[in-house]
């Protein structure tokens, strides 16, 4: 049995933890602790890594080390903050890499 | 073309033939993954945006009731509302198949089957708005990690496509061409050693019978008048 966890500021994520997955918080002015967490939840048997777009703009290395690995799946998702659109540009950045140009969302820009 | 020495022999020239086989009908294989690859993918990726802008607009939704919820309480108060969640969730974790890439599918599973047990504090000390928020967000679960999987699946379609493609161009444009002109460069130079010894038979044959019948002694004649 895996398990799901969720990766930001403790405003973005205490909502998660009442559904039952488990909250990791973390101050964005401390990216080393975040990227060892990553690394440790990555290593357990954590198969979906939510983390959100701000604490992921300070580890984007991090992230990049997991993008083709089957698992975890590590998913950005908006923070308290708002959208920054750091998702989203994930799923182009797929879109680009597969087509080699954007096709889906060349009209939105 | 040749940069690699290569032996113009007929072995060679046989094997090269043969791999040329292999290998166009490899190039046709792998020409028809990445295209079948690319249309699932074009498909999943189109799901995966449509999922995230919904989960996107549904957490920012989540947020403002939150911020609203809090709003009517104290942090403290919050804190300890959410210090002891009751409901657990856990995944189960398959395999689906896609073009030979092993994605992920998962299911998940709460730990008491017991809906309301995602409110983990009594409803005497927090506001009714918290409760919505919560409700929002447990609503919002099932698309997270649908989210989850789909994306997870666009990203390994994504670099599975990047290397198919990289192979199919690379037998197009370099493998195959780099054969055919060894096949040619082989069968020209064989060519080329089959005359080189037909006329060196002839040449001798021509020899023999000027050492047996001595022609050129007979025709010096006609050619002396060209000279004045």
């Amino acid at each position: 049995m895996s398990k799901a966890a969720v990766m930001g500021d403790w405003d973005s994520i205490y909502g998660f933890g009442a559904l039952g997955l488990d909250t990791f918080r973390f101050d964005p002015d401390d990216p080393d602790d975040a990227a060892k967490t990553l690394r440790r939840l990555a290593e357990e048997d954590y198969a979906v890594i939510y983390i959100t777009e701000g604490l992921a703009a300070c580890i984007p290395n991090e992230i990049e080390r997991y993008r083709f690995d089957p698992q975890p799946a590590i998913i950005l998702i908006p923070g308290i903050s708002g959208n920054t659109g750091e998702g989203i540009a994930s799923v182009r950045k797929s879109v680009e890499q597969a087509v080699g140009s954007d096709i889906l969302f060349g009209s939105g820009k | 073309m040749a940069a690699t020495t290569i032996n113009p022999t007929r072995m060679e020239l046989t094997r090269l033939k043969k791999k040329l086989v292999t290998a166009r009908r490899g190039y046709k294989l792998l020409k028809d993954k990445r295209d079948e690859l690319m249309r699932q993918f074009l498909d999943l990726v189109r799901e995966n945006k449509e999922l995230r802008e919904k989960v996107e607009s549904g957490i920012a939704e989540a947020n403002r009731s939150f911020a609203l919820a809090r709003s009517g309480m104290s942090d403290e108060a919050v804190r300890v509302a959410f210090m002891s969640p009751k409901q657990e969730v856990s995944l189960n974790v398959h395999t689906r198949n896609i073009m030979s890439v092993d994605v992920p599918v998962y299911d998940f599973e709460t730990r008491t089957p017991d809906s309301n047990d995602i409110y983990s504090y009594g409803f005497a000390f927090t506001s009714g708005d918290l409760d919505a928020a919560v409700g929002r967000l447990s609503g919002l679960l099932p698309d997270m990690l649908k989210l989850a999987e789909s994306e997870k699946t666009c990203q390994m379609l994504a670099s599975e496509i990047e290397k198919t493609r990289r192979r199919v161009n690379a037998l197009e444009h370099v493998l195959i061409p780099d054969m055919v002109a060894n096949i040619k460069f082989i069968t020209m130079k064989l060519d080329e050693n089959e005359r080189s010894s037909q006329t060196r038979l002839m040449k001798v044959k021509d020899m023999m019978l000027e050492q047996a019948h001595h022609y050129s002694e007979k025709n010096t004649e006609p050619v002396q008048e060209q000279g004045t």
